[in-house]
Protein backbone atom coordinates (compact mmCIF):
# COMPACT_ATOMS: atom_id res chain seq x y z
CA UNK A 1 0.00 0.00 0.00
CA UNK A 2 1.02 3.64 0.44
CA UNK A 3 1.63 6.11 -2.33
CA UNK A 4 1.57 4.96 -5.95
CA UNK A 5 3.40 6.50 -8.89
CA UNK A 6 0.09 8.06 -9.94
CA UNK A 7 -0.22 9.77 -6.56
CA UNK A 8 3.29 11.11 -6.92
CA UNK A 9 2.47 12.34 -10.43
CA UNK A 10 -0.61 14.20 -9.13
CA UNK A 11 1.45 15.76 -6.36
CA UNK A 12 4.10 16.84 -8.87
CA UNK A 13 1.43 18.38 -11.11
CA UNK A 14 0.04 20.38 -8.22
CA UNK A 15 3.52 21.61 -7.33
CA UNK A 16 4.04 22.50 -11.01
CA UNK A 17 7.07 20.14 -11.18
CA UNK A 18 7.96 17.90 -14.11
CA UNK A 19 9.65 14.54 -13.56
CA UNK A 20 10.73 11.67 -15.77
CA UNK A 21 9.26 8.22 -15.17
CA UNK A 22 12.41 7.06 -13.32
CA UNK A 23 12.47 10.18 -11.16
CA UNK A 24 8.79 9.65 -10.30
CA UNK A 25 9.42 6.02 -9.31
CA UNK A 26 12.32 7.06 -7.10
CA UNK A 27 10.23 9.88 -5.58
CA UNK A 28 7.37 7.44 -4.90
CA UNK A 29 9.67 5.16 -2.96
CA UNK A 30 11.15 8.04 -0.97
CA UNK A 31 7.68 9.41 -0.22
CA UNK A 32 6.60 6.02 1.08
CA UNK A 33 9.67 5.83 3.31
CA UNK A 34 8.89 9.24 4.77
CA UNK A 35 5.23 8.43 5.28
CA UNK A 36 6.08 5.14 6.98
CA UNK A 37 8.35 7.03 9.35
CA UNK A 38 5.77 9.68 10.21
CA UNK A 39 3.11 6.99 10.38
CA UNK A 40 4.48 5.90 13.75
CA UNK A 41 2.40 8.76 15.15
CA UNK A 42 -0.75 6.91 14.10
CA UNK A 43 0.01 4.27 16.74
CA UNK A 44 0.09 6.79 19.59
CA UNK A 45 -3.12 7.08 21.58
CA UNK A 46 -4.43 10.62 20.97
CA UNK A 47 -7.91 10.07 22.34
CA UNK A 48 -9.27 13.38 23.67
CA UNK A 49 -6.21 15.41 22.62
CA UNK A 50 -7.25 18.45 20.55
CA UNK A 51 -5.34 19.07 17.31
CA UNK A 52 -2.51 21.54 17.78
CA UNK A 53 -2.13 24.13 15.04
CA UNK A 54 0.71 26.06 16.64
CA UNK A 55 3.55 25.14 18.97
CA UNK A 56 2.83 28.29 21.01
CA UNK A 57 -0.01 29.00 23.36
CA UNK A 58 -0.72 32.66 22.71
CA UNK A 59 -3.67 34.05 20.78
CA UNK A 60 -4.80 37.43 19.44
CA UNK A 61 -1.49 38.76 18.21
CA UNK A 62 -2.55 41.79 16.24
CA UNK A 63 -1.97 45.46 15.50
CA UNK A 64 -4.12 48.60 15.30
CA UNK A 65 -5.58 49.71 11.98
CA UNK A 66 -2.92 52.36 11.27
CA UNK A 67 -1.77 52.67 7.66
CA UNK A 68 1.97 53.07 7.05
CA UNK A 69 3.75 53.89 3.87
CA UNK A 70 5.27 50.85 2.17
CA UNK A 71 7.56 50.54 -0.83
CA UNK A 72 7.76 52.91 -3.75
CA UNK A 73 6.56 51.49 -7.07
CA UNK A 74 10.20 51.39 -8.25
CA UNK A 75 11.30 49.38 -5.22
CA UNK A 76 8.30 47.07 -5.56
CA UNK A 77 9.14 46.41 -9.20
CA UNK A 78 12.91 46.24 -8.73
CA UNK A 79 13.11 42.43 -8.90
CA UNK A 80 10.41 41.95 -11.50
CA UNK A 81 11.62 39.89 -14.47
CA UNK A 82 9.26 41.84 -16.69
CA UNK A 83 7.19 44.99 -16.36
CA UNK A 84 4.95 47.29 -18.34
CA UNK A 85 4.91 50.82 -17.01
CA UNK A 86 4.21 50.47 -13.30
CA UNK A 87 2.65 47.01 -13.69
CA UNK A 88 4.25 43.61 -13.24
CA UNK A 89 3.91 41.76 -16.51
CA UNK A 90 3.43 37.99 -16.49
CA UNK A 91 2.73 35.42 -19.20
CA UNK A 92 -0.96 35.19 -19.84
CA UNK A 93 -2.69 32.37 -17.99
CA UNK A 94 -5.46 30.62 -19.86
CA UNK A 95 -8.92 30.96 -18.35
CA UNK A 96 -9.11 27.23 -17.61
CA UNK A 97 -6.44 27.54 -14.94
CA UNK A 98 -8.00 30.48 -13.22
CA UNK A 99 -8.66 30.29 -9.53
CA UNK A 100 -9.72 32.47 -6.66
CA UNK B 1 -36.88 13.27 -17.46
CA UNK B 2 -40.46 12.75 -18.64
CA UNK B 3 -41.81 15.48 -20.89
CA UNK B 4 -43.76 18.19 -19.10
CA UNK B 5 -41.65 17.97 -15.93
CA UNK B 6 -41.57 21.26 -14.09
CA UNK B 7 -38.15 22.34 -12.87
CA UNK B 8 -37.06 24.57 -10.04
CA UNK B 9 -33.77 26.36 -9.73
CA UNK B 10 -31.69 26.03 -6.56
CA UNK B 11 -29.12 28.75 -5.88
CA UNK B 12 -26.49 29.32 -3.24
CA UNK B 13 -24.54 32.56 -3.27
CA UNK B 14 -20.98 33.36 -2.38
CA UNK B 15 -20.23 37.04 -1.95
CA UNK B 16 -16.89 38.73 -1.34
CA UNK B 17 -16.78 42.23 0.08
CA UNK B 18 -13.65 44.33 0.63
CA UNK B 19 -13.36 45.65 4.18
CA UNK B 20 -13.31 49.42 4.63
CA UNK B 21 -10.39 49.34 7.03
CA UNK B 22 -7.70 52.02 6.67
CA UNK B 23 -4.89 49.50 6.26
CA UNK B 24 -4.65 46.01 4.77
CA UNK B 25 -5.49 42.90 6.78
CA UNK B 26 -2.00 41.38 7.23
CA UNK B 27 0.23 44.41 6.65
CA UNK B 28 0.02 48.17 7.23
CA UNK B 29 -0.22 49.26 3.59
CA UNK B 30 -2.96 51.84 3.06
CA UNK B 31 -6.25 50.82 1.47
CA UNK B 32 -7.43 53.22 -1.21
CA UNK B 33 -9.23 52.83 -4.49
CA UNK B 34 -7.73 54.26 -7.65
CA UNK B 35 -4.11 54.82 -6.54
CA UNK B 36 -1.47 54.46 -9.32
CA UNK B 37 -0.44 50.80 -9.83
CA UNK B 38 1.87 49.18 -7.28
CA UNK B 39 2.18 52.23 -5.03
CA UNK B 40 0.51 50.65 -1.94
CA UNK B 41 2.64 47.59 -1.39
CA UNK B 42 5.22 46.13 0.97
CA UNK B 43 7.12 42.82 1.19
CA UNK B 44 4.12 41.14 2.92
CA UNK B 45 1.46 41.87 0.28
CA UNK B 46 3.99 41.33 -2.53
CA UNK B 47 4.52 37.82 -1.17
CA UNK B 48 8.28 38.22 -0.64
CA UNK B 49 9.90 35.17 0.96
CA UNK B 50 10.32 35.58 4.70
CA UNK B 51 7.91 38.48 5.09
CA UNK B 52 5.58 37.88 8.02
CA UNK B 53 1.90 38.79 8.25
CA UNK B 54 0.52 40.76 11.22
CA UNK B 55 -3.24 40.74 11.74
CA UNK B 56 -5.27 43.97 11.69
CA UNK B 57 -7.55 43.90 14.76
CA UNK B 58 -10.15 46.10 13.11
CA UNK B 59 -10.52 43.62 10.23
CA UNK B 60 -11.55 41.00 12.80
CA UNK B 61 -13.90 43.49 14.43
CA UNK B 62 -15.50 44.30 11.05
CA UNK B 63 -15.95 40.62 10.29
CA UNK B 64 -17.67 40.11 13.64
CA UNK B 65 -19.83 43.16 12.96
CA UNK B 66 -20.85 41.81 9.53
CA UNK B 67 -21.54 38.38 11.02
CA UNK B 68 -23.71 39.87 13.77
CA UNK B 69 -25.63 41.95 11.22
CA UNK B 70 -26.34 38.67 9.41
CA UNK B 71 -27.61 37.06 12.63
CA UNK B 72 -24.64 34.67 12.85
CA UNK B 73 -23.16 32.80 15.78
CA UNK B 74 -19.61 33.94 16.55
CA UNK B 75 -16.89 31.30 16.82
CA UNK B 76 -15.07 31.73 20.14
CA UNK B 77 -11.85 30.10 18.91
CA UNK B 78 -11.00 30.81 15.29
CA UNK B 79 -7.88 30.49 13.17
CA UNK B 80 -6.40 31.13 9.76
CA UNK B 81 -5.47 28.63 7.06
CA UNK B 82 -3.42 28.59 3.91
CA UNK B 83 -5.35 27.79 0.75
CA UNK B 84 -2.77 26.69 -1.79
CA UNK B 85 -3.22 27.30 -5.47
CA UNK B 86 -1.24 28.56 -8.40
CA UNK B 87 -2.23 31.78 -10.09
CA UNK B 88 -0.31 35.01 -10.73
CA UNK B 89 -2.69 37.20 -8.69
CA UNK B 90 -1.48 35.30 -5.63
CA UNK B 91 2.24 35.94 -5.27
CA UNK B 92 2.79 33.68 -2.23
CA UNK B 93 1.21 30.66 -3.93
CA UNK B 94 -1.41 30.53 -1.18
CA UNK B 95 -4.19 32.71 0.15
CA UNK B 96 -4.58 33.30 3.87
CA UNK B 97 -8.20 32.48 4.62
CA UNK B 98 -10.30 30.54 7.10
CA UNK B 99 -11.41 26.95 6.89
CA UNK B 100 -12.99 24.93 9.67
CA UNK B 101 -13.64 27.74 12.13
CA UNK B 102 -15.02 30.77 10.29
CA UNK B 103 -15.55 33.83 12.52
CA UNK B 104 -19.33 33.76 11.88
CA UNK B 105 -21.64 30.83 11.12
CA UNK B 106 -25.30 29.80 11.00
CA UNK B 107 -26.98 33.14 10.43
CA UNK B 108 -29.78 34.39 8.21
CA UNK B 109 -31.02 37.33 6.20
CA UNK B 110 -34.68 38.02 5.42
CA UNK B 111 -35.48 39.26 1.93
CA UNK B 112 -38.80 40.35 0.50
CA UNK B 113 -39.99 39.26 -2.95
CA UNK B 114 -43.48 40.18 -4.18
CA UNK B 115 -44.55 41.12 -0.67
CA UNK B 116 -43.45 37.78 0.80
CA UNK B 117 -40.64 37.48 3.31
CA UNK B 118 -38.15 34.71 2.62
CA UNK B 119 -35.40 33.72 5.04
CA UNK B 120 -32.04 32.95 3.41
CA UNK B 121 -29.75 31.03 5.76
CA UNK B 122 -26.13 32.15 5.97
CA UNK B 123 -23.71 29.23 6.27
CA UNK B 124 -20.58 31.19 7.11
CA UNK B 125 -18.86 34.57 7.22
CA UNK B 126 -15.09 34.42 7.17
CA UNK B 127 -12.10 36.72 6.87
CA UNK B 128 -9.44 36.36 4.18
CA UNK B 129 -7.11 38.42 2.04
CA UNK B 130 -7.81 40.00 -1.32
CA UNK B 131 -5.68 39.00 -4.32
CA UNK B 132 -3.77 41.32 -6.66
CA UNK B 133 -5.66 42.82 -9.58
CA UNK B 134 -4.93 41.05 -12.83
CA UNK B 135 -5.66 42.71 -16.15
CA UNK B 136 -5.69 40.56 -19.24
CA UNK B 137 -4.38 42.84 -21.90
CA UNK B 138 -5.06 41.32 -25.26
CA UNK B 139 -5.77 43.87 -27.92
CA UNK B 140 -2.88 46.19 -27.32
CA UNK B 141 0.10 45.19 -29.49
CA UNK B 142 2.61 45.90 -26.72
CA UNK B 143 1.00 43.68 -24.14
CA UNK B 144 -0.72 41.05 -26.25
CA UNK B 145 -0.49 37.62 -24.72
CA UNK B 146 0.45 38.99 -21.33
CA UNK B 147 -1.29 39.90 -18.12
CA UNK B 148 -0.60 42.94 -15.96
CA UNK B 149 -0.53 42.87 -12.19
CA UNK B 150 -1.28 45.59 -9.67
CA UNK B 151 -0.63 44.61 -6.04
CA UNK B 152 -2.40 47.62 -4.48
CA UNK B 153 -5.42 45.38 -3.97
CA UNK B 154 -3.39 42.43 -2.71
CA UNK B 155 -3.91 41.91 1.02
CA UNK B 156 -6.95 44.14 1.49
CA UNK B 157 -9.26 42.49 4.03
CA UNK B 158 -12.03 40.52 2.40
CA UNK B 159 -15.07 38.88 3.94
CA UNK B 160 -16.64 35.91 2.27
CA UNK B 161 -20.33 35.32 2.92
CA UNK B 162 -21.80 31.98 1.88
CA UNK B 163 -25.49 31.10 1.93
CA UNK B 164 -27.17 27.73 2.19
CA UNK B 165 -28.82 26.69 -1.11
CA UNK B 166 -32.05 28.44 -0.10
CA UNK B 167 -32.59 30.72 -3.08
CA UNK B 168 -35.27 29.52 -5.53
CA UNK B 169 -35.43 32.23 -8.21
CA UNK B 170 -33.49 34.96 -9.95
CA UNK B 171 -35.69 37.52 -8.14
CA UNK B 172 -34.74 36.08 -4.76
CA UNK B 173 -31.06 36.13 -5.71
CA UNK B 174 -31.25 39.79 -6.67
CA UNK B 175 -33.22 40.67 -3.54
CA UNK B 176 -30.65 38.83 -1.40
CA UNK B 177 -27.74 40.66 -3.00
CA UNK B 178 -29.43 44.04 -2.57
CA UNK B 179 -30.31 43.38 1.04
CA UNK B 180 -26.84 42.03 1.79
CA UNK B 181 -25.22 45.12 0.32
CA UNK B 182 -27.56 47.45 2.22
CA UNK B 183 -26.76 45.57 5.44
CA UNK B 184 -22.98 45.62 5.02
CA UNK B 185 -23.01 49.30 4.06
CA UNK B 186 -25.30 50.11 7.00
CA UNK B 187 -22.88 48.59 9.52
CA UNK B 188 -19.98 50.38 7.84
CA UNK B 189 -17.76 47.38 7.07
CA UNK B 190 -17.61 47.78 3.29
CA UNK B 191 -18.68 50.26 0.64
CA UNK B 192 -19.83 47.29 -1.49
CA UNK B 193 -19.40 48.90 -4.89
CA UNK B 194 -20.16 46.25 -7.48
CA UNK B 195 -18.93 48.47 -10.29
CA UNK B 196 -15.55 49.04 -8.62
CA UNK B 197 -15.27 45.39 -7.66
CA UNK B 198 -15.28 45.96 -3.90
CA UNK B 199 -18.25 43.56 -3.81
CA UNK B 200 -18.23 40.47 -6.02
CA UNK B 201 -20.65 37.65 -6.37
CA UNK B 202 -20.64 34.05 -7.47
CA UNK B 203 -23.70 31.84 -7.74
CA UNK B 204 -23.90 28.06 -7.46
CA UNK B 205 -26.83 27.03 -9.60
CA UNK B 206 -28.58 23.71 -10.14
CA UNK B 207 -32.03 22.68 -11.27
CA UNK B 208 -34.19 19.74 -10.23
CA UNK B 209 -37.72 18.52 -10.88
CA UNK B 210 -40.06 20.56 -8.71
CA UNK B 211 -40.80 18.79 -5.44
CA UNK B 212 -37.61 16.68 -5.49
CA UNK B 213 -35.49 16.71 -2.34
CA UNK B 214 -32.25 15.85 -4.16
CA UNK B 215 -29.98 18.52 -5.56
CA UNK B 216 -28.91 18.53 -9.22
CA UNK B 217 -25.34 18.91 -10.45
CA UNK B 218 -23.86 22.27 -9.51
CA UNK B 219 -22.68 24.87 -11.94
CA UNK B 220 -20.58 27.67 -10.51
CA UNK B 221 -21.20 31.00 -12.19
CA UNK B 222 -18.59 33.76 -12.17
CA UNK B 223 -18.33 37.37 -13.38
CA UNK B 224 -21.63 38.64 -12.03
CA UNK B 225 -20.99 42.37 -11.68
CA UNK B 226 -24.40 43.99 -11.18
CA UNK B 227 -27.86 43.38 -9.72
CA UNK B 228 -29.18 43.17 -13.25
CA UNK B 229 -26.51 40.63 -14.17
CA UNK B 230 -27.29 38.35 -11.23
CA UNK B 231 -30.92 38.27 -12.28
CA UNK B 232 -30.27 37.68 -15.97
CA UNK B 233 -27.47 35.16 -15.41
CA UNK B 234 -29.58 32.97 -13.13
CA UNK B 235 -32.58 33.19 -15.47
CA UNK B 236 -30.35 32.13 -18.35
CA UNK B 237 -28.57 29.34 -16.49
CA UNK B 238 -31.80 27.88 -15.05
CA UNK B 239 -33.31 27.75 -18.53
CA UNK B 240 -30.15 26.21 -20.01
CA UNK B 241 -29.94 23.47 -17.38
CA UNK B 242 -33.66 22.69 -17.61
CA UNK B 243 -33.28 22.33 -21.35
CA UNK B 244 -30.34 19.93 -20.95
CA UNK B 245 -32.39 17.75 -18.58
CA UNK B 246 -35.50 17.95 -20.75
CA UNK B 247 -33.61 16.67 -23.76
CA UNK B 248 -32.41 13.71 -21.70
CA UNK B 249 -28.92 15.08 -21.07
CA UNK B 250 -26.85 15.49 -17.91
CA UNK B 251 -25.78 18.86 -16.52
CA UNK B 252 -22.01 18.82 -16.21
CA UNK B 253 -20.31 20.03 -13.04
CA UNK B 254 -18.41 23.03 -14.29
CA UNK B 255 -17.55 26.67 -13.83
CA UNK B 256 -19.16 29.02 -16.30
CA UNK B 257 -18.57 32.66 -17.09
CA UNK B 258 -21.42 35.18 -17.45
CA UNK B 259 -21.02 37.27 -20.60
CA UNK B 260 -23.10 40.35 -19.89
CA UNK B 261 -22.91 41.77 -23.42
CA UNK B 262 -24.02 38.53 -25.06
CA UNK B 263 -26.46 37.71 -22.25
CA UNK B 264 -25.29 34.12 -21.93
CA UNK B 265 -23.00 31.87 -19.91
CA UNK B 266 -19.95 30.14 -21.39
CA UNK B 267 -17.92 27.14 -20.25
CA UNK B 268 -14.76 28.03 -18.31
CA UNK B 269 -13.49 24.82 -16.74
CA UNK B 270 -14.69 21.46 -15.53
CA UNK B 271 -15.27 20.73 -11.87
CA UNK B 272 -15.48 16.97 -12.29
CA UNK B 273 -12.27 16.69 -10.32
CA UNK B 274 -12.65 18.30 -6.92
CA UNK B 275 -10.18 21.13 -6.41
CA UNK B 276 -7.45 20.27 -3.93
CA UNK B 277 -6.20 23.28 -2.03
CA UNK B 278 -4.20 21.38 0.60
CA UNK B 279 -5.55 23.61 3.37
CA UNK B 280 -3.37 23.72 6.46
CA UNK B 281 -3.22 26.06 9.48
CA UNK B 282 -1.28 29.28 8.79
CA UNK B 283 1.79 28.92 11.04
CA UNK B 284 2.64 32.63 10.90
CA UNK B 285 -0.62 33.80 12.48
CA UNK B 286 -1.74 32.98 16.00
CA UNK B 287 -5.29 31.76 16.61
CA UNK B 288 -8.09 34.10 17.57
CA UNK B 289 -9.87 34.00 20.89
CA UNK B 290 -13.03 36.04 20.54
CA UNK B 291 -14.43 36.78 23.99
CA UNK B 292 -18.14 37.17 24.69
CA UNK B 293 -17.38 40.61 26.16
CA UNK B 294 -15.87 41.77 22.88
CA UNK B 295 -18.80 40.42 20.86
CA UNK B 296 -21.23 42.19 23.21
CA UNK B 297 -19.29 45.42 22.94
CA UNK B 298 -19.48 45.22 19.13
CA UNK B 299 -23.16 44.31 19.29
CA UNK B 300 -23.91 47.35 21.45
CA UNK B 301 -22.13 49.63 19.01
CA UNK B 302 -23.95 48.29 15.94
CA UNK B 303 -25.50 50.94 13.71
CA UNK B 304 -29.16 50.64 12.77
CA UNK B 305 -29.93 47.90 10.21
CA UNK B 306 -32.08 48.60 7.12
CA UNK B 307 -35.22 46.80 8.36
CA UNK B 308 -35.20 48.65 11.68
CA UNK B 309 -34.59 51.93 9.88
CA UNK B 310 -37.47 51.35 7.45
CA UNK B 311 -39.81 50.51 10.35
CA UNK B 312 -38.75 53.69 12.13
CA UNK B 313 -39.37 55.83 9.03
CA UNK B 314 -42.86 54.37 8.71
CA UNK B 315 -43.58 54.98 12.38
CA UNK B 316 -41.96 58.38 12.93
CA UNK B 317 -42.31 60.03 9.53
CA UNK B 318 -45.41 58.31 8.19
CA UNK B 319 -43.69 56.95 5.07
CA UNK B 320 -45.31 54.17 3.09
CA UNK B 321 -43.56 50.79 3.22
CA UNK B 322 -42.10 50.92 -0.27
CA UNK B 323 -40.53 54.36 0.11
CA UNK B 324 -39.31 53.54 3.62
CA UNK B 325 -37.57 50.36 2.46
CA UNK B 326 -36.04 51.93 -0.61
CA UNK B 327 -34.65 54.83 1.39
CA UNK B 328 -33.49 52.70 4.33
CA UNK B 329 -31.50 50.42 2.02
CA UNK B 330 -29.35 53.22 0.65
CA UNK B 331 -27.07 55.26 2.85
CA UNK B 332 -27.03 57.94 0.16
CA UNK B 333 -30.79 58.23 0.37
CA UNK B 334 -31.31 57.90 4.10
CA UNK B 335 -28.70 60.44 5.03
CA UNK B 336 -30.32 62.95 2.69
CA UNK B 337 -33.78 61.99 3.88
CA UNK B 338 -33.03 62.61 7.53
CA UNK B 339 -31.37 65.95 6.87
CA UNK B 340 -34.29 67.11 4.74
CA UNK B 341 -37.13 65.63 6.79
CA UNK B 342 -35.91 67.66 9.77
CA UNK B 343 -37.09 70.74 7.87
CA UNK B 344 -39.94 69.45 5.67
CA UNK B 345 -42.79 66.96 5.49
CA UNK B 346 -41.38 63.39 5.53
CA UNK B 347 -43.61 61.70 2.93
CA UNK B 348 -43.14 64.66 0.57
CA UNK B 349 -39.33 64.44 0.97
CA UNK B 350 -39.52 60.67 0.34
CA UNK B 351 -41.55 61.26 -2.81
CA UNK B 352 -38.83 63.58 -4.14
CA UNK B 353 -36.05 61.19 -3.15
CA UNK B 354 -37.38 58.03 -4.78
CA UNK B 355 -38.71 60.06 -7.71
CA UNK B 356 -36.97 63.08 -9.22
CA UNK B 357 -33.78 62.88 -7.17
CA UNK B 358 -33.05 59.18 -7.80
CA UNK B 359 -33.91 59.63 -11.46
CA UNK B 360 -31.53 62.59 -11.77
CA UNK B 361 -28.75 60.70 -9.98
CA UNK B 362 -29.20 57.65 -12.22
CA UNK B 363 -29.40 59.68 -15.40
CA UNK B 364 -26.29 61.72 -14.61
CA UNK B 365 -24.31 58.87 -13.07
CA UNK B 366 -23.47 61.19 -10.16
CA UNK B 367 -24.06 59.88 -6.67
CA UNK B 368 -26.33 62.02 -4.52
CA UNK B 369 -23.60 62.70 -1.95
CA UNK B 370 -21.29 63.87 -4.74
CA UNK B 371 -23.92 66.06 -6.39
CA UNK B 372 -24.58 69.76 -5.91
CA UNK B 373 -27.99 69.08 -4.38
CA UNK B 374 -28.25 69.93 -0.69
CA UNK B 375 -31.01 68.87 1.73
CA UNK B 376 -31.90 72.57 2.22
CA UNK B 377 -32.69 72.85 -1.50
CA UNK B 378 -35.40 70.20 -1.34
CA UNK B 379 -36.78 71.56 1.93
CA UNK B 380 -37.00 74.99 0.30
CA UNK B 381 -38.70 73.61 -2.83
CA UNK B 382 -41.28 71.79 -0.75
CA UNK B 383 -41.93 74.88 1.35
CA UNK B 384 -42.40 77.03 -1.77
CA UNK B 385 -44.89 74.48 -3.10
CA UNK B 386 -46.76 74.32 0.18
CA UNK B 387 -47.06 78.09 0.43
CA UNK B 388 -48.37 78.22 -3.13
CA UNK B 389 -45.41 80.24 -4.39
CA UNK B 390 -44.73 77.72 -7.15
CA UNK B 391 -46.73 74.84 -8.60
CA UNK B 392 -45.61 71.20 -8.55
CA UNK B 393 -44.80 71.38 -12.22
CA UNK B 394 -42.62 74.45 -11.82
CA UNK B 395 -40.97 72.82 -8.82
CA UNK B 396 -39.78 69.95 -11.04
CA UNK B 397 -38.36 72.41 -13.54
CA UNK B 398 -36.64 74.36 -10.76
CA UNK B 399 -35.27 71.09 -9.39
CA UNK B 400 -33.56 70.35 -12.70
CA UNK B 401 -31.77 73.69 -12.48
CA UNK B 402 -30.82 73.13 -8.84
CA UNK B 403 -29.41 69.70 -9.72
CA UNK B 404 -27.41 71.15 -12.60
CA UNK B 405 -26.15 74.33 -10.92
CA UNK B 406 -26.41 73.90 -7.15
CA UNK B 407 -28.14 77.30 -6.91
CA UNK B 408 -30.80 77.85 -4.25
CA UNK B 409 -34.36 77.22 -5.54
CA UNK B 410 -35.56 80.66 -4.39
CA UNK B 411 -32.84 82.32 -6.47
CA UNK B 412 -33.77 80.27 -9.53
CA UNK B 413 -37.45 81.10 -9.11
CA UNK B 414 -36.58 84.81 -8.86
CA UNK B 415 -34.11 84.82 -11.76
CA UNK B 416 -36.44 82.94 -14.07
CA UNK B 417 -39.54 84.83 -12.91
CA UNK B 418 -41.29 81.61 -12.01
CA UNK B 419 -43.18 82.47 -8.88
CA UNK B 420 -46.78 81.43 -9.05
CA UNK B 421 -49.43 83.99 -9.87
CA UNK B 422 -52.02 83.86 -7.13
CA UNK B 423 -53.00 87.50 -7.33
CA UNK B 424 -56.67 87.56 -8.10
CA UNK B 425 -56.61 90.61 -10.36
CA UNK B 426 -53.67 89.39 -12.41
CA UNK B 427 -55.19 85.91 -12.83
CA UNK B 428 -58.59 87.27 -13.75
CA UNK B 429 -57.05 89.41 -16.48
CA UNK B 430 -55.34 86.36 -18.02
CA UNK B 431 -58.52 84.29 -17.73
CA UNK B 432 -60.53 86.96 -19.53
CA UNK B 433 -57.99 87.13 -22.36
CA UNK B 434 -58.15 83.35 -22.75
CA UNK B 435 -61.97 83.32 -22.82
CA UNK B 436 -61.98 86.03 -25.44
CA UNK B 437 -59.45 84.25 -27.63
CA UNK B 438 -61.20 80.86 -27.50
CA UNK B 439 -64.90 81.27 -28.34
CA UNK B 440 -65.17 77.65 -29.58
CA UNK B 441 -64.22 75.87 -26.36
CA UNK B 442 -66.17 78.44 -24.36
CA UNK B 443 -69.26 77.54 -26.36
CA UNK B 444 -68.52 73.82 -25.88
CA UNK B 445 -68.36 74.36 -22.14
CA UNK B 446 -71.65 76.23 -22.29
CA UNK B 447 -73.15 73.26 -24.17
CA UNK B 448 -72.24 71.08 -21.19
CA UNK B 449 -68.88 69.69 -22.33
CA UNK B 450 -67.12 69.72 -18.98
CA UNK B 451 -63.86 68.65 -20.64
CA UNK B 452 -63.53 71.93 -22.45
CA UNK B 453 -62.48 73.53 -19.19
CA UNK B 454 -59.21 71.62 -19.03
CA UNK B 455 -58.31 73.00 -22.44
CA UNK B 456 -59.00 76.51 -21.15
CA UNK B 457 -56.97 75.89 -17.96
CA UNK B 458 -54.16 74.73 -20.22
CA UNK B 459 -54.38 77.97 -22.18
CA UNK B 460 -54.17 80.01 -18.97
CA UNK B 461 -51.08 77.99 -17.99
CA UNK B 462 -49.55 78.60 -21.38
CA UNK B 463 -50.32 82.31 -21.19
CA UNK B 464 -48.79 82.53 -17.71
CA UNK B 465 -45.83 80.26 -18.64
CA UNK B 466 -47.00 77.70 -16.09
CA UNK B 467 -47.06 80.18 -13.24
CA UNK B 468 -50.82 80.44 -12.69
CA UNK B 469 -51.99 78.92 -9.39
CA UNK B 470 -54.04 75.89 -10.58
CA UNK B 471 -56.72 75.98 -7.88
CA UNK B 472 -57.24 79.72 -8.23
CA UNK B 473 -57.26 79.47 -12.02
CA UNK B 474 -59.97 76.85 -11.88
CA UNK B 475 -62.13 78.89 -9.57
CA UNK B 476 -61.77 82.16 -11.46
CA UNK B 477 -62.22 80.45 -14.82
CA UNK B 478 -65.54 78.98 -13.71
CA UNK B 479 -66.67 82.34 -12.40
CA UNK B 480 -65.75 84.11 -15.60
CA UNK B 481 -67.31 81.38 -17.78
CA UNK B 482 -70.55 81.60 -15.80
CA UNK B 483 -70.53 85.34 -16.35
CA UNK B 484 -69.84 84.90 -20.10
CA UNK B 485 -72.76 82.46 -20.36
CA UNK B 486 -75.23 84.93 -18.89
Amino acid sequence: MGYTVDDAKLLADRAKLRFSREQLEKATQELNDMIRYVDQLAHVDTEGVPPMSHPHSFANVWRDDEPKEGLSAEDALANAPDRHGQFFRVPRIIAGEEEG
Amino acid sequence: MPAGTEYEVVVGMEVHAELATRSKVFCSCPVSFGAPPNTQTCPVCLGMPGALPMLNRRAVEFTIRAALALNCQITPFSKFFRKNYFYPDLAKGFQITQFDAPIGHDGWLDVEVDGEVKRIRIRRVHLEEETAKLTHAGDDIITAGNSLLDFNRSGIGLIEIVTEPDIRSAEEARAYLKKLRATLVAVGVSDCKLEEGSMRCEANISVRPKGSDKYGNLVELKNIASFRAVYRAIQYEAARQSQVLESGGVVRRETRHWDDAKGETAFMRSKEQAAEYCYFPEPDLMPLEISEEWVEEIRRGMPELPDARAARYMRDYGLNKEDAQQIAESKELWWFFEQTAAKADGPEVAKWLVGEISAAANASGVELSQSRLRPEHIAELISMMESGKISGKIAKSVFEDVWATGKAPADIVRERGLSQISDEGELRAIVRRVIEANPGPVQDFGAGKERAISFLVGQVMKESRGRANPQETNRILREELARAME
